[in-house]
């Protein structure tokens, strides 16, 4: 509970031991069950022969308990996926935590917040395996020569690369490199098709066996499921192509500046509700362009500890002071904070700052928390202090109308001084927004670098943009944006749900669709990442140095395109899975009440 | 009595000491003391209490977020293209003769390119939703990946999702702390972000003078004999553009290649504009000057350019590309490339390998263009002859940068109602390194017939005229 203020964290747990009670769950409810010569016929039919298969302890499936959804048994990413005999359902309003009214905000949001502490043990067998391969790893440079790529013709120069660096990705990475940067041959949607690729050297190199796997997905960041190859997106996205070209190759303020773009920073301030926005290519780029413009050398900038690279790099590139809080802790923030205003500047003798900006993030894309946003906007003007929201991960994932954080906790987003986000991820497309008042935007068009010297932005990626956004906001008549915002919150709440229920241990809050389990140990990453391909389902991993050593995780990323079916198909295979590895870390009571859809 | 003897003994110690011992030690102890008192002064001062906290607090006025900023500002009044980008473009409601859209070999235009990357659409769909370490990879990225390498004749290439990100991100992938980079003071925007955020040391040398940087080398070369442990371990780099986009001139590279061979240098060469352009088959300034391209040790570029797509790649031997994928942080931690514009950029590379006549045919027009432009009785030219990025100043210089581009913006703006699309450069003059003088930055397109380029000529030359 290091995260939170210790005196709700003992509210917290009393709370939920009193109204859950002490149950173990049998397995799961609604969870997909086949008959034992099913599965096994499937698993023949379907395992994917490019990856290692682990050998798990148990081969026989479980036996089936309760088969109360017969529909779910029909889904398999191999099969053509079945219409999902759910939709009915999605208009009764899931109003989980009623009971749990009377609290307060602040509380109910911390409740719903998990950062479960890993077992001593654990986190003791963690540094043991780390350290152990780093053994091994040094070991085997020793005994036997690398198989990599040395320097040609550039003798007697300064060694290029720092030794730990380079030995940390031949012998540590290495091992479980097939993990990641896994080539598909599909849209990036509800499923994916992996094109299979086998290693003969441990790692050193891969080859296409030619075949390929179809998996769901639960690595993409496609939220809401626009990424599709058909329908309305797609059409816009082409017609735009064939009128306006693949591209204008020049910066928006020479000759790429046109009425589609100037039409989706309208649109973008439109669906935020505040003045006036401004786009960009490249989501990263945003950030890390865009901050310099912002800050200068006497700025105090107080940022979130699990910042996304693209903040920690535009706070590089500004020159400003730099003090970091712990993640998403509120007391901490105003320390920091408290600090910061009080003694000044103190490269200047302590004088005053010239301004203070408060930079965190809408979902933390690793640790699946939410930001703490009507507590940071209180500290904020307290401290009159300037707040950065990027909201990569949770624009059109969050919020009844998907306009992210600040529609989740019905703030008015003017409280947000800048308000950033990408297009990569909800819209299926690329780049990236900055939106505030009219005068903000006015000083970044006159001083952004990317705005200045970066292409603009290609016409059909811009169009996917221009068509998602106004289907989340319902201009296009119809409900679809409506029904796939609710989609993915139903998705998420059962997901986690379901995932509690289990017994593993996940982070963040019950309603970011980004999911974090944790496995804790190096060698489960691979483990379980390869498991879960063979099983058919694609999942991302991550490990040091994305996350603290001790904290090796699996992230799935839920979408709106995902059904009921497919997330129970997946919950079936993480359930056998964290048998096998071990992965039920979790010393929480289970709830033993079905998860109601 | 223990007592009085301890006081005896210090007075014998006091008695037996020499004056200047004791007036040295009492010195040390006052130091001592003033050092511990002044630390805790400076690094926090004193605790404030609660009360005078609040009050500072409540005192405290930051600045504005931002400046307030003059409406009439350059940059908030954009030009507006208004068709799709070829040849003839339309700019503010006139149709022109499009001189400044970076699309030199005209594939902007190309329907065989554009088919190819719909039906990749069609495949793909639009948004990649990763980046490339969880599922962003697609066949595509791989093809053009190896479809690069293979055309450069080079191992391996590693293909980023904007142009500005790729060199911004390649130079402190490698150049850390402590390490010296030597750059060409007329470098792009996009480099000195890459050198800002390398935080190395920077040696700028005078613009393609390589007597200059020799003379920088030498002087770093006296440097490091006082201090050889640390020359020992300070990589050194070599930053230079193949063309230069501020300029429009062709960089020395034998000269660079000589220099980074003698004093051991590492060479990052950003061919954004010459990929594509220079050399007989398209492949850049190496094969412009026939260098070997072992000789360089990284080439990158923008595909916004000769590429007519967006993104950008980086290529040299697998040794130095393959760091990048767990380095390059505009790499790993952006999404990448919409498939489509992958494709785009393959059937660009088909292009170039299967109709290299292309590259003589825009040669042969920016030279075309060069003689012609020369001409001109109010403006100078600036750029290689083969370049197909020119530069025009004011011939008579305006006695500020401000005023000269005033004129450069009314010039552009009359030439476009005249039908034909010129444009100033855009510079954030503020934040470059050092001001840029003002110009019309020229590219020359493949399709562009000579009665065109003279009556692109003629407009220019009678609104400058009258403007001037």
């Amino acid at each position: 509970m290091g995260n939170f203020d210790g005196d709700s964290g003992t509210v917290f747990e009393q709370s939920y031991a009193t109204t859950n009670g002490n149950g173990k769950v049998p397995n799961g409810n609604g969870a997909a069950d086949l008959s034992a010569p099913e599965k096994q016929e499937l698993l023949r039919k379907f395992s994917a022969p490019a990856y290692t298969e682990i050998r798990t302890r148990r081969c026989q499936p479980k036996p089936a308990n309760d088969a109360q959804s017969p529909s779910s048994i029909n889904y398999h990413p191999e099969k053509k996926s079945i219409p999902n005999g759910h939709a009915s359902i999605l208009d009764q309003e899931s109003k989980p935590n009623q009971a749990e009214g009377k609290l307060s905000p602040e509380l109910e949001h911390f409740q719903k917040t998990s950062f479960e502490e890993v077992p001593l043990h654990t986190a003791c067998l963690t540094y043991l395996g780390f350290y152990l391969l780093m053994i091994l790893g040094y070991i085997n440079q020793l005994l036997f020569v690398p198989k990599v790529a040395t320097e040609k013709g550039r003798d007697g120069y300064v060694a290029l690369y720092d030794a730990f660096e380079s030995f940390y990705s031949r012998y540590v990475y290495r091992r479980i490199k097939d993990c990641w940067n896994r080539p598909i041959c599909s849209v990036p949607g509800d499923e994916l098709t992996l094109k299979d690729r086998v290693t003969d050297d441990y790692g050193w190199s891969f080859k296409f066996t030619g075949t390929e796997t179809r998996c769901l997905n639960l690595g993409s960041y496609n939220y809401l499921g626009f990424a599709a190859a058909t329908g309305q997106c797609a059409d816009d996205s082409e017609e735009s192509a064939r009128s306006s070209g693949l591209a204008y190759c020049s910066s928006r303020c020479e000759l790429g500046d046109n009425e589609q773009l100037q039409e989706l920073e309208a649109l973008t301030a439109r669906y935020f509700g505040v003045e006036d926005a401004i786009v960009f290519g490249m989501g990263f780029a945003t950030n890390a362009l865009n901050l310099p413009s912002l800050l200068g050398p006497n700025s105090l900038v107080i940022s979130d500890e699990k910042n996304h690279a693209s903040i920690i790099l535009g706070l590089r590139l500004s020159g400003a002071t730099t003090k970091v809080f712990k993640h998403n802790n509120m007391r901490d923030l105003e320390r920091v904070l408290r600090q910061g205003v009080c003694y000044g500047n103190p490269k200047k003798g302590g004088q005053p700052w010239d301004k203070v900006m408060i930079l965190v993030e809408g979902i933390f894309s690793m640790e699946g928390s939410i930001v703490r946003l009507p507590e940071v906007i209180a500290l904020k003007k307290k401290y009159k202090a300037y707040l950065y929201l990027d909201e990569a991960h949770s624009v059109g994932a969050m919020g009844s109308r998907g306009r992210g954080v600040t529609d989740y906790f019905n703030v008015d987003p003017k409280e947000v001084d800048i308000l950033m986000g990408t297009f990569t991820k909800s819209f299926g497309s690329a780049g990236g927004y900055l939106a505030g008042s009219k005068k903000l935007i006015d000083f970044l068009r006159t001083n952004s670098h990317a705005h200045c010297y970066a292409a603009s932005i290609s016409p059909p990626i811009a169009q996917q943009i221009l068509t998602s956004m106004k289907t989340i906001m319902g201009e296009d008549g119809t409900d679809i944006g409506r029904k796939k915002i609710h989609q993915l919150a139903r998705n998420t709440r059962y997901f986690r749900r379901r995932l509690a229920q289990l017994g593993v241990i996940t982070y963040g809050h019950e309603d970011s669709p980004v999911v974090p389990m944790l496995v804790y140990l190096f060698s489960k990453i691979g483990a379980v990442v390869r498991t879960l391909t063979t099983r058919h389902i694609a999942a991302v991993g991550a490990g040091f140095p994305a996350t603290p050593i001790m904290e090796g995780r699996i992230r799935f990323c839920l979408s709106a395109a995902h059904t009921k079916e497919q997330l129970d198909f997946a919950l079936e295979a993480i359930d056998e899975i964290a048998d096998d590895l071990g992965l039920k870390y979790s010393r929480k009571p289970r709830d033993p009440n079905p998860v109601i859809y | 009595m223990v007592a009085i003897q301890l006081f005896n003994e210090i007075g014998s110690i006091f008695r037996n000491t020499p004056t200047f011992a004791l007036v040295l030690e009492t010195l040390l102890l006052i130091t001592v003391i003033w050092l511990l008192l002044h630390r805790r002064g400076g690094g926090r001062r004193r605790q404030l209490t609660k009360e005078e906290e609040d009050r500072i607090i409540a005192d405290y006025e930051p600045e504005p977020l931002v400046a307030d900023t003059d409406p009439n500002h350059p940059l908030l009044h954009t030009r507006v293209v208004q068709s799709r980008v070829g040849k003839r473009i339309q700019v503010d409601g006139h149709d022109c003769l499009n001189l400044g859209s970076h699309n030199y070999l005209g594939f902007l235009e190309d329907q065989e390119i554009l088919e190819e990357a719909c039906k990749s659409l069609r495949k793909y769909g639009v948004g990649s939703c990763g980046p490339r370490g969880f599922y962003g990879t697609m066949d595509v990225h791989l093809d053009l990946e190896d479809r690069i390498a293979k055309f450069m004749g080079l191992e391996e290439a590693i293909v980023y999702s904007y142009g500005f990100s790729t060199v911004a991100s390649a130079i402190p992938a490698y150049a850390k702390r402590g390490d010296l980079i030597f750059v060409d003071e007329a470098v792009n925007f996009a480099i000195q972000k890459g050198l800002d955020a390398s935080r190395s040391t920077i040696v700028f040398f005078k613009h393609n003078d390589v007597e200059d940087l020799e003379r920088l080398l030498i002087e770093q070369e006296k440097r490091d004999q006082k201090n050889p442990k640390k020359a020992a371990k300070t990589r050194r780099f070599l930053v230079a553009e193949g063309i230069y986009m501020n300029t429009g001139e062709i960089c020395p590279l034998p000269d660079l290649v000589a220099l980074r061979q003698k004093y051991k240098l590492r060479l990052f060469i950003d061919e954004s504009i010459s990929f594509g352009t220079l050399g007989q088959g398209g492949h850049g300034v190496t094969e412009h000057f026939n260098v070997d391209r072992d000789e360089v040790d990284l080439i990158s570029a923008g595909m916004e350019g000769s590429m007519a797509t967006v993104g950008g790649f980086c290529v040299g031997s697998h040794f130095i590309a393959e760091h990048q994928r767990l380095s390059g942080l505009g790499y790993i931690f952006s999404a990448s490339l919409p498939p489509m514009l992958t494709q785009a950029a393959i059937s660009a590379l088909d292009r170039f390998e299967r109709e290299p006549q292309i590259f003589e045919q825009l040669q042969a027009k920016s030279k075309t263009l060069h003689q012609k432009f020369l001409r001109f009785s109010k403006l100078t030219l600036r750029g290689d002859e083969v370049s197909p990025v020119k530069h025009l100043y004011l011939a008579q210089p305006a006695e500020n940068f401000d005023k000269e581009l005033k004129l450069l913006t009314e010039l552009a703006d009359k030439c476009i109602a005249r039908g034909v699309a010129v444009v100033q450069a855009a510079y954030l003059q503020n934040r470059e390194r050092q001001p840029v003088r003002p110009s019309i930055r020229i590219a020359v397109n493949r399709l562009l017939e000579s009665s065109e380029i003279d009556n692109a000529f003629e407009v220019i030359e009678s609104v400058s005229s009258s403007v001037l």
